[in-house]
């Protein structure tokens, strides 16, 4: 009966319907199916198979977009029966995302935003035109593993390297691992600024996030 | 005589086109973060929304702000002659802008580009005949960032003698640019009379002024300096994926910068231009090379015609890193697809990788594209009456047409004669010539122009006031000096 169920759980995200999925999420908690394989071994098989389809050549960004949207509509369907149940989801870790200050360019951050928290990463999505100090404050407040920064612009990427100095200011740069991405982010900019690492683009994000803390 | 052009849209999708975005306009309206353009129109009975910070333009107000937008004006080059006249279906190029890196002419790889390259590219744009126009191509890496706009400027208005496009990153240093504009006009008013420049203003996609490109808009419209809209849906991302979708969200993206610009002074020379892209549902890109991406500009320079208005577009460019075959197919079938629109003025010669690259070399082969595109829209011109009815019976029978005075008189009208860029020759001749590549033939071409560059009329005062005016805002944001201009120019 499960069996059936976690197949066509896999299939809602395959087809990027966040209402079919949100729905057998429900019907799992109704039936009293352990909400962490429903996970496991409905949705993510899902999700795997999109972005190994992605990496093919098969599917493409809206695809991969959808399947994200629905993992989010059932997770957040099991979470509460997650909590209620005081089982949680492995979470990889902590990400603070943005845009930063002055720059509202936003799809490749929200891209990696829903990689990540397919992954399993709690992602604390800030927005666009973020101010160095929220996204400080932010990281603080939640005890970030990760802070994720997006910029577009030559004029506005300087502010990633204002991050990483106010992280130091707060006595906190050691505790976090900074990423960082954007059309004019190179390895050498990276280096120059003391970031830890960077992603050409969303699907590479994941794998970047699980190396910087050690997965 | 029958001038070539192309039109992707038939009558009534053309006139859907317009009444779906005069209905945007009204609702969902569009956003504004810019308080001055939200009360203008609040001014001119738009329902405005002050907190959501988002305006309802009626269509009365849209209708009365493409009456006085003027249809045509004109650019100067720096001796006061008329350089580019947007008017009708006449066309002309300029080079891409707001690049970040260029084509080291040794190592064929991207680079960092410093003063030298700048006005390297600024002489060379001089030297080549088929590009009309200057464009501050690319942010130098030698000064502060927060001048990188106004210091593009500076340095161009030291070499150049075409007009140029250009644009601001911010709010302030717009002043210091119409500064240096008018210290080289000698004076506001000469320079609203004979303009040397145009603004490229951005909205940003979808239905979005931001703060500072708004206010760019309006002080431009102030002081009479003409505004090129550039409206730039990426269709599928920041815009609705369908093609027809996208040219609709351009045109209510611009028919509201029009909006805004002539309730800010009426009459004010405004452009309907723009830099569309799908969007690659692989790579998370804008690719200028797409096909698409030519139709939906080819589109809405359509769209801007029927509504009266001077057109750009943001053609000719590749998306290819090094100048390969795709740098040329892609560069080639774009420059055709714009020339063929009859946009007014083309950007993106000698630009490359999704609008992140300049390059000398593309830039030499560019304006062989161009010169050939020039030559297509030309068309087929009869020259004599009969055309060859008197000649075929003179002739016809000996094949002599090499050596008639007609063939001499009427070849270089007939044919565009391109540079030893484009190869021509027997294959023996090539080899004989080293079997050069495309590049290396460019490059070669390169270091051919540059000797050949003329300076401007600039005096030294003039030049001097350039240069106070640039190191002191220079100063406030922490840089003491500027790099030195090579001596004597």
């Amino acid at each position: 009966m499960s069996n059936e169920l976690f197949q066509e759980m896999a299939q809602s995200i395959i087809d990027g319907d966040s209402d079919v999925s949100a729905e057998l999420a429900q019907q799992a908690v109704a039936q009293g199916i352990d909400p962490l394989e429903a996970i496991s071994q409905g949705f993510v098989v899902g999700v795997n198979h999109v972005g190994e389809a992605f990496a093919k050549g098969d599917a493409f960004l809206p695809e991969l977009v959808m399947a994200g949207e629905a993992m989010k509509a059932a997770v957040a369907v099991l979470e509460p029966e997650l909590a209620r149940r005081g089982t949680e989801r492995t979470m990889l870790g902590k990400v603070i995302l943005c845009t930063v200050e002055g720059d509202i360019h936003e799809i490749g951050k929200t891209l990696v935003g829903t990689m990540l928290s397919s992954a399993g990463f709690k992602v604390f999505d800030l927005g666009v035109d973020v101010p160095v100090m929220k996204v400080v404050e932010k990281a603080r407040e939640v005890n970030a593993d990760i802070v994720a920064m997006s910029a577009l612009l030559t004029t506005t990427m300087v502010h990633q390297k204002d991050v990483i100095e106010a992280l130091e200011d707060i006595g906190i740069r050691s505790k976090v691992k900074v990423m960082v991405g954007g059309a004019p982010v190179t390895k050498e900019w990276v280096k120059q600024i003391g970031a830890d690492g960077y992603s050409e683009d969303a699907i590479g994000a994941i794998k970047v996030a699980k190396q910087l803390l050690g997965q | 005589m029958l001038i070539p052009k192309l039109q992707l849209l038939d009558n009534d999708l053309v006139k859907q086109i317009i009444s779906e975005a005069i209905a945007i306009l009204e609702s969902p309206g569009i956003r504004i973060h810019n308080q001055e353009a939200l009360e203008l129109l609040a001014g001119a009975n738009c329902r405005v929304d002050f907190n959501a910070q988002v305006a309802h333009i009626p269509e009365t107000v849209i209708r009365q702000a493409l009456e006085t937008a003027p249809r045509e004006f004109t650019l100067f080059d720096l001796n006061g002659n008329p350089a580019v006249h947007y008017y009708g279906d006449k066309i002309h190029f300029d080079p891409g802008s707001g690049g970040l890196t260029i084509i080291d002419s040794q190592t064929e790889r991207p680079r960092l580009p410093k003063t030298a390259d700048y006005i390297k590219f600024t002489k060379l744009v001089e030297t080549l005949p088929q590009i009309d126009a200057q464009s501050t191509s690319f942010v130098c890496s030698d000064v502060v960032p927060e001048i990188g706009d106004l210091y593009r400027l500076y340095l161009a208005l030291n070499y150049m003698n075409k007009p140029i496009i250009t644009g601001a990153f911010r709010k302030d240093t717009w002043w210091t640019m119409k500064e240096m504009l008018s210290i080289v006009a000698g004076g506001d008013e000469a320079f609203a009379n004979k303009p040397t420049a145009i603004f490229d203003v951005c909205p940003s996609p979808p239905l979005l002024w931001s703060d500072f490109t708004c206010q760019n808009l309006i002080d431009c419209a102030h002081y009479l300096i003409p505004a090129q809209l550039i409206s730039m849906p990426l269709a599928g991302a920041t815009a609705p994926v369908t093609l027809a979708a996208a040219v609709i969200q351009h045109a209510a993206e611009s028919l509201s910068g029009v909006v805004i610009s002539q309730l800010a002074k009426a009459g004010a020379p405004i452009v309907w231009g723009g830099s569309p892209a799908i969007f690659d549902m692989r790579e998370g890109s804008t690719p200028m090379g797409a096909v698409e991406t030519w139709m939906i500009s080819c589109a809405y320079v359509q769209i801007g015609k029927a509504l009266g208005l001077p057109t750009h577009a943001y053609m000719g460019m590749s998306d290819a890193k090094i100048i390969d075959t795709q740098c040329g197919l892609e560069s080639m079938g774009s420059n055709l697809v714009a020339a063929l629109s009859g946009a007014n003025i083309i950007s993106g010669c000698g630009m490359m990788d999704l609008e992140s690259c300049l390059s000398y070399e593309k830039l030499v082969i560019d304006a062989e594209m161009i010169g050939m595109v020039k030559r297509f829209v030309k068309g087929i011109v009869v020259r004599d009456d009969p055309i060859a009815l008197d000649l075929m019976q003179k002739s016809g029978h000996k094949g002599d047409f090499l050596t008639l005075a007609h063939t001499r008189k009427w070849f270089k009208e007939e044919q565009y004669l391109p540079s030893e860029v484009i190869d021509r020759a027997s294959f023996d001749g090539w080899v004989a010539r080293g079997e050069k590549t495309t590049f290396q033939r460019a490059r070669d071409r390169v270091e051919k122009l540059l000797p050949t560059y003329k300076p401007n009329i600039l005096t030294d005062e003039q030049r001097k006031e350039l240069r106070e005016v640039t190191t002191q805002i220079a100063k406030k944001f922490g840089m003491e000096d500027l790099p030195v201009l090579p001596q004597g120019e």
